[in-house]
This record gives structure tokens, C-alpha cells and sequence, in this order.
């Protein structure tokens, strides 16, 4: 791990929940840095709502310190959280007003958000997520990818420096999901520093420049995605006659999986070129580099859902 | 965010739904009271009725103690027990709180706006009340008889109107403040209401107990009725007196019990 930095956007010392016995969250130090999109994962249960809820003031720390934007929480609520847009565990809304009823009373229940300017960044917000047409219909004869549009709506209302989102794709359907992403990504190139908290590995993957893993309340992993997956230093052979591939390279195969041989050495033109020159068919050949899924079960346990006989 | 609870308040169908049913009891007894002529005897039935065949000017007051005793303390416990359970369980609570709108802000909000509701409601039902009296009855407002047979002028008798007006709505902060602080303990906005009219429930029956009269002067609807000495002649302020002090106390311990769970409490919902 480098260290910070510059200002950290999000950053947490010693950050630790109990409940009686049981440690939701057990000493973890986040490092989220401006710029980042930092996924967040873990199994369910492993503690990632509650950090979420520490972060944004929800729940209160049994120990350690929280800061966001430089500050400390939840103390400096009232200046930081303005600048937070958060989606938490699901849009909650108001279903017998209409979605911009809803957001308009979101904004005015705290500070930060200008009279003078609600209506056009309603509708601003309301067009980037795709609801601009939704007209007058209330919340409660919303489909749930829409409440989850409005949910990031109400997110995005006074353009926030930090984004928190907690599994923001739920409900939404491939399309959504892509349009989701390229929201989020557009918003990311304009400055908007990321916190996706997600247990879809994909979804971080394809979007994260930074990832911490949660197992058991205890942070296992914290990393750039770049570094994590970076090439293993073995390439990975493709051909319809591995047994061939082993005669050649002998001793330099590391495993044979059906088609798939994977070879030491990270300069697949010399593995090719040996190979070619011994007459063995290849079909594909590519660098070897771990999986994020691969990285995350590696780092992390068994899944805290299951439930052993002692 | 007082304007805020009260936007959301009182654009919420089910506030009128409630002021609504309130009214529907008043206006029963009014049209069968009109229709046979059959007045309860003086002493029997709720306070006022008796009087109001003769003069219909006091059917605001028999319509508040029509609704005293179950309607409008059940009208206020749900909009009170709803009031922060409402959101926690509908989620809106940590959205409110992450905007945010500040622990201590979102509960005076809360208040001001459950107060506004008690004082509506009630202000609601004296004008119907006296819609009705005065359609229906032939009423008399330019003068009145008070409860100790006595005559009031209508200066008189608007006045004490008015004071009793304002004691009923002191009489329902207490209710609110109960059902308030069960809000703030549980996520179901039906369980706290239901834990607040249990209190209600627990003390008027205790005040029919014999056993129980060492407690009687602390039991939260012990003066709720003491509106009708407003109407003697001297005002008797004894009890009338009495029942603001204790619900000045309940109201007190219970705003600060809220304030001081609310400020602290996890939100996990």
C-alpha cells in the first residue's frame, strides 16, 4: 500500500462497530483518494452497509475515526454531507407524491441546496438519469429501476464532490445497467470521486480503479485494480494439442486445463515463436493475469451467509 | 424544515382522511339530536350535549367532548407515532438524515408539525361543531348560560371558548409527546401508536379505581375533562390549572427523552 497522497476523500483510522459481541466492523482503515472510483466488496454480511452508514452518519462508531472530505464525521455533518450524494441499500421515497415532488422536498430538508436553482437542477438530474418524461405520476406506480434512477437522482441533486452508492444496479435491467455505468463513468471523468460499495464483482470490476475488500468486518484487501490484476509474469498458451506444448517447453508448463496451458514467462512472442518453430498448432495466446474474482476468494473466506454446525 | 413536515403533512391524503372521520361523529350525533329531539339529561352523556337543543352556540363544546375521550387522542397518537417510524420504515429516514437534515432539526420539525396537526384538528371540529349548532339548533350566540346556571355574555362565551380550545390542544401535546418518544424507540410507526393510546387506555382505567387514587393526580388524562370548569361561574381553576402543569411535565420529559434517543440512536433502517 502507498501512501496518501494529497487530501484523501475518504478516510478512516481504526473504524470499528460492535453490537454486544458481535464486531460488524473491526478496525478498518479506508484510503479513497480524489479521482477514485473505489469498489467496495465483500460478502453479504461482511460489514459494508454499516461502513456505509458510518460514513455517512448514520450509525455511530463504537471506536475509531472517520473523515470525509478532510473532515471529521459525523461531527462536520451539516458542512460535508451537502457535498455527499448517497444512495443507501435502496431508493426510499415518498409514493404518494409525484418523483419531482420527491426530490424537491429532499433538497429542501437540508442545506446546501438553493431555492432559487431546485427546479432546473431537478430537472437536470431528472434528464441524466432518464426520467425527464415521468411527468406527474407518483413515486408508487414506479417500476424499481426507475425508483432506482430517482434514487441516483436525488444523488446527483447538488453535484456532489463524493458519491457514495450501495449496490446501485439493483433493479435495473442490462440496458439500465450499461446506462448506469456510463453515467457514473461521466461523472467520474468530471471529477466526481466514486465509493461503489457492490457485492457484484463484474459490475467493480468493470468500472473500479481502486478496490478494498470487506471480509468479516475486517478490510483483507486494499489495492489498485492495476496492480491486483497486473500480469502474473506466465502466459497462457491456447492449442488443440497441449500434450505437444509440454514435449516442447518442458519443465516451463505450469498447469494444462483442457485447451489451456499456461507457460513461465511473460514475453508470449519467444513462447510463440518456439512453438511455431517446433510445429505445434496455437490458437490463442495472452499474458496471465488474475481474475478480481480470483484475487477476492483468494483474499477473502467463505461466504458469511453460511452457517456451520459447531 | 417546519415548512417541510408540514408540506408533507398536509399534503398527505391520509391527514384528511383522519380530520375527516373526526368530523363524522359530531355530525352523527348533531343530525340525531336534531332529527328525534331527544337531548341527554343534564349530568349524562358528554359535556354540553345536554344544553345544545337549547342553545346551539355550545355545540362546539359538545362536539370536542364527543371526540375527546378516543377519537382525537387516536387521531393525534397516529400522526405522532408516525412521525419518525413513518419514515424509518418507508427508508426515508437515513435519505433525510444524509441530506442532512440534522437529528435535532428533523424531531422540532417533527413536533412543530404534529402540533400544527393537534391544532388544526381541533380548531376543525370547534367550526363544524359550530356549523352544525348554529344550522341545526336554534342557537343563541349572543348570550349563554354557564355551567353553574348562570348568564354569559357572547364576549363571555367566545373567550372561554377559546380557552378551551387551548386546553384541549395542551391536553393532546401530551398524547403527541407520548407517541412522539415511542416513534423514536421502534421502526413501526403502528406500534407506537399503539404504545401511546396503551398508556391513554392504562390511565383512564385506572382512574376508575379506587386503589389507584394516590397516582389519580399524576395519570396523563386525569384533567383532560377539566375544559368543562372553564364554564363555571367563577371559572374554577383548580383543575384546569392543574392539568397544564402535568401536561407541561409529560410533554417536557418526554421532548427531552425523544431528543436525547433520537440524537444517539443507529439508524439501520
Amino acid at each position: 500500500m502507498t501512501a496518501a497522497t494529497g487530501a484523501t476523500v475518504i478516510a478512516t483510522r481504526g473504524l470499528t462497530k460492535t453490537y454486544g459481541r458481535v464486531h460488524a466492523v473491526d478496525g478498518i482503515d479506508l484510503d479513497v483518494r480524489p479521482g477514485d472510483v473505489y469498489g467496495f466488496l465483500g460478502a453479504n454480511g461482511s460489514g459494508k452497509t454499516t461502513t456505509v452508514r458510518m460514513l455517512l452518519g448514520l450509525v455511530l462508531p463504537t471506536r475509531g475515526e472517520v473523515h470525509v472530505l478532510g473532515q471529521r464525521m459525523p461531527r462536520a455533518g451539516r458542512r460535508v454531507l451537502p457535498r455527499v450524494g448517497a444512495l443507501i441499500e435502496g431508493p426510499a421515497f415518498y409514493g404518494h407524491l409525484s418523483g419531482r415532488e420527491n426530490l424537491s422536498l429532499l433538497d429542501a430538508s437540508g442545506p446546501g441546496g438553493v431555492r432559487r436553482t431546485r427546479r432546473s437542477r431537478v430537472d437536470t438530474v431528472l434528464e441524466q438519469v432518464g426520467l425527464a418524461g415521468v411527468g406527474r405520476r407518483p413515486v408508487r406506480a414506479y417500476s424499481l429501476g426507475m425508483r432506482q434512477r430517482l434514487g441516483l437522482a436525488g444523488a446527483l441533486l447538488r453535484r456532489p464532490e463524493l458519491l457514495v452508492l450501495d449496490e446501485p444496479t439493483n433493479g435495473l435491467d442490462p440496458q439500465g445497467i450499461a446506462e448506469m455505468r456510463a453515467l457514473l463513468l461521466d461523472l467520474h471523468r468530471d471529477g466526481t470521486t466514486v465509493f461503489l460499495s457492490s457485492h457484484l464483482l463484474a459490475e467493480v470490476e468493470q468500472m473500479a480503479t481502486r478496490v478494498g475488500v470487506l471480509d468479516r468486518g475486517r478490510l483483507v484487501l486494499q489495492e489498485q485494480l492495476s496492480v491486483l490484476t497486473a500480469p502474473t509474469g506466465a502466459t497462457v498458451v491456447t492449442t488443440p494439442q497441449p500434450e505437444r506444448v509440454t514435449a516442447t517447453l518442458d519443465g516451463r508448463v505450469r498447469a494444462v486445463d483442457g485447451q489451456r496451458v499456461v507457460v513461465r514467462g511473460d514475453d508470449p512472442a519467444e513462447v510463440n515463436a518456439r512453438l511455431v518453430a517446433a510445429g505445434v498448432p496455437v490458437t490463442g495466446l495472452a499474458l496471465e493475469r488474475p481474475t478480481l474474482e480470483e484475487v477476492v476468494l483468494a483474499a477473502a473466506g467463505t461466504s458469511t451467509d453460511r452457517v456451520e454446525a459447531p | 424544515m417546519i415548512a417541510v413536515e408540514l408540506r408533507k403533512l398536509f399534503r398527505r391524503p391520509r391527514t384528511w382522511a383522519t380530520i375527516g372521520v373526526l368530523n363524522a361523529l359530531p355530525i352523527v350525533v348533531a343530525v340525531l339530536l336534531a332529527v328525534t329531539d331527544l337531548a341527554p339529561r343534564p349530568g349524562q352523556g358528554p359535556a354540553f350535549l345536554s344544553a345544545v337543543l337549547t342553545n346551539g352556540a355550545l355545540f362546539p363544546l359538545a362536539a370536542l367532548g364527543i371526540v375527546l375521550p378516543l377519537f382525537l387522542p387516536i387521531a393525534v397518537a397516529v400522526v405522532a407515532g408516525d412521525s419518525v417510524a413513518g419514515e424509518a420504515q418507508a427508508g426515508t429516514l437515513r435519505y433525510l438524515l444524509a441530506r442532512p437534515a440534522g437529528r435535532t432539526r428533523l424531531l422540532v420539525g417533527k413536533l412543530v408539525a404534529v402540533l400544527v396537526f393537534v391544532l388544526v384538528t381541533v380548531l376543525i371540529v370547534a367550526a363544524v361543531g359550530f356549523l352544525l349548532g348554529t344550522t341545526l339548533f336554534q342557537a343563541q350566540p349572543l348570550a349563554g348560560t354557564s355551567v353553574s346556571g348562570t348568564t354569559l355574555t357572547a364576549g363571555q362565551l367566545a373567550g372561554r371558548t377559546a380557552l378551551a380550545i387551548g386546553y384541549v390542544v395542551v391536553s393532546m401535546c401530551g398524547v403527541a409527546a407520548f407517541a412522539l418518544f415511542f416513534s423514536t424507540l421502534t421502526d413501526s410507526p403502528l406500534g407506537a401508536t399503539l404504545g401511546a393510546l396503551a398508556v391513554l387506555i392504562a390511565s383512564s382505567l385506572l382512574l376508575t379505581l379506587d386503589a389507584a387514587a394516590p397516582i389519580a393526580p399524576y395519570l396523563p388524562t386525569r384533567y383532560w375533562l377539566a375544559f368543562v370548569d372553564l364554564f363555571r361561574d367563577p371559572i374554577l381553576w383548580r383543575d384546569v390549572s392543574r392539568g397544564l402543569g402535568l401536561q407541561g411535565v409529560y410533554v417536557g420529559v418526554l421532548l427531552a427523552a425523544s431528543w436525547a434517543n433520537f440524537a444517539t440512536k443507529d439508524v439501520k433502517s
